[in-house]
């Protein structure tokens, strides 16, 4: 049996958890086995339907008490860490998520097995081969799993996360005892995203500088432009180190991932570590001086110039196209 | 107060990636070495609990002898104490990093007393596991909280920030000695000075054999992704290209 931790809001299954469940039954189709699924909260029950049209046969929810609670790290690990015990699973899946991570690397810490976060792919087999990303994966590494339980994260969008049938999954309830120490650190507070303002991640247009912006001030005529174009505003690494810009605008492998209609990059080299941060753009527009710098070769479109000529004209062009 | 803080040695990358011809190692014959930008945060973090609260910091790394240059720079930005964990350089599997460095910190807490807070990055940044942080906690019986955004220290509590899911902050604590993993942007690291610099060569690196319990997440090659082999479509140069960038404006729909 393959078992998938799945992460909730309370409503259905979160995107990254419907794509490792996307990326469990493929392995359970090669393996000929069957997928569950594993979710804490009795608020979990309402993730069924969807998971059942994803592909899961069972759902077990651990619920009752403090299971009920917010988010609590190292009790949900413990809850996963006892149904892979109990429920006997030849490989456990995670999302990709924060979340995701964590639990699965609380259960694994638990049962003293290895973890291998962010697979892309899997060949159930003795040895067990599974390739994963590295450097936020720009880079991929195939490896072999030595463990008798295979507990795998999934890098998002390895797989698409596509219904499969309209197929019923059943609840069953799942008991188990966990530890009160481990509830201790849970979250206590939560803040809503600002609204009004068009998020990073969720932008349909995001309008990028780097290095060749110059500084705090030459990132003006970029908000200009992202503002005329309804989207957002963001940035390389060097220009957080700098302290030009918050780091909340950073596009990287250590900041958002972006996944707009367009990326405008503008002045920035292509640092893998932003092109990670941005590879989910569907299109993508450079302007530069150099139309050799590597995001050249990621392009769909280049200007090759100044940005601080070719950005004013740009905003002037579409005020006049605007009317 | 006591704090550790956990780095790795990693390759410094810039536009591409080159592999050796063996395809076990990124080739770094013409680039340098860095620590993964989330510890260079949680150095930074270490310094500022420490300037905040008195005591001592440690850093530790596992790496080969030359990651005495990651633990110099630690201590050029005020760390006070530097520790390797030191090995052949071939790769130690995120388990076995984490049960020498849990073992490192028993060693260092037997003469020092106990750590209040050990300080990791979230995840390192070349093979990007995880899960070192959450494990040494597990092994210390340490609460732990990983993807810190912001982090202070209260009559004993640690009061963690970090990104909630779908947007948004959560808040969660944790009583000290705890375990917590920084993610880039809890601050914005300073540059050494030059007498932190001098100060850094000065000190001492004390050093450890660790023993070694055999990888089970064993690296076979690594394998550069499949490239798209786009070829850009050049709309212009300077200023006139303008008209041009917003017929592609309206092509794909964005005004």
């Amino acid at each position: 049996m393959i078992l998938v931790f799945v992460d909730h809001d309370g409503g259905g299954p979160d995107e990254p958890s419907l794509q490792a469940a996307a990326f469990g039954r493929r392995l359970a189709e090669r393996a000929g086995e069957a997928l569950q699924a594993l979710a804490v909260g009795s608020d979990a029950r309402g993730a069924v339907a969807t998971l059942g049209a994803h592909g899961v046969s069972v759902l077990h929810v651990a619920e009752g008490g403090e299971r009920d609670g917010a988010y609590a790290p190292r009790a949900w690990g413990a809850v996963l860490a006892r149904a892979v015990e109990r429920l006997g699973p030849a490989i456990v899946l995670a999302p990709g998520s924060d979340r995701g991570q964590e639990v699965l690397a609380h259960a694994a810490a638990e049962l003293d097995l290895p973890m291998a976060a962010n697979c892309v792919d899997a060949s159930p087999g003795d040895p067990f081969v599974l390739l994963r990303q590295r450097w936020g994966g720009s880079l991929l590494e195939e490896a072999e799993l030595d463990a008798p339980v295979k507990l795998l994260s999934v890098a998002p969008h390895a797989v698409p996360a596509e219904p499969v049938d309209g197929s019923e999954a059943e609840v069953h309830r799942f008991e188990t005892r966990v530890d009160p120490e481990a509830f201790g650190v849970r979250v206590v507070d939560r803040t809503e995203p600002e609204r009004g303002r068009v998020s990073l991640a969720e932008a349909k247009v995001v309008v990028g500088g780097g290095r060749g912006v110059g500084g705090p001030e030459g990132f003006r005529i970029l908000e200009e432009l992202a503002e005329l174009l309804g989207g957002a505003v963001g940035c390389s690494r060097v220009v957080t180190s700098a302290g030009w810009r918050p780091h909340s605008d950073q596009v990287g492998q250590t900041g958002t991932r972006i996944a707009p209609d367009l990326y405008i990059a503008c002045g920035i080299s292509g640092a893998t570590q932003h092109m990670v941060g941005c590879r989910g753009a569907k299109r993508l527009l450079v302007i530069n001086k150099d139309p050799e710098a590597p995001i050249v070769s990621h392009a769909d479109w280049v200007v090759v110039g100044d940005l601080h000529e070719v950005l004013p004209a740009v905003v002037a062009a579409v005020r006049r196209a605007r009317g | 107060m006591r704090v550790l803080v956990c780095v790795k040695r990693v390759p410094t990358t810039g536009g591409t990636i080159t592999l050796t011809p063996d395809a076990q190692e990124i080739d770094t014959r013409f680039s340098g070495w860095t620590v993964s930008p989330h510890e260079e945060c949680a150095v930074e973090e270490a310094v500022r609990l420490i300037e905040a609260h008195g005591g001592s910091s440690t850093v530790l790394t596992l790496g080969p002898p030359a990651a005495e240059e990651q633990l110099r720079d630690a201590l050029a930005v005020g760390v006070d104490d530097a520790l390797l964990l030191e090995t052949d350089g071939s790769e130690w599997d995120p388990q076995e990093t984490a049960a020498a460095i849990a073992e490192a910190v028993r060693g260092l807490e037997g003469t020092g007393g106990p750590f209040d807070v050990a300080l990791f990055g979230n995840e390192a940044a070349d093979t990007g596991g995880y899960q070192v942080g959450v494990r040494v906690a597990h092994a210390l019986g340490r609460p732990c909280v990983t993807g810190a955004k912001g982090l202070e220290a209260r009559d004993g509590t640690l009061v963690v920030r970090r990104e909630a899911p779908g947007g948004g902050v959560e808040v969660l604590e944790a009583p000290m000695p705890a375990v917590v993993t920084v993610n880039e942007g809890i601050n914005l690291p300073r540059y050494p000075s030059v007498p932190g610099r001098i100060r850094a060569k000065k000190k001492e690196v004390a050093r450890v054999t660790p023993q070694r319990r055999g990888p089970r997440l064993r690296k076979r090659r690594l394998l550069l992704p499949e490239d798209e082999g786009k070829r850009a479509e050049v709309l212009g140069h300077g200023p006139e290209a303008a008209e041009r960038v917003v017929e592609v404006l309206r092509s794909v729909g964005v005004l």
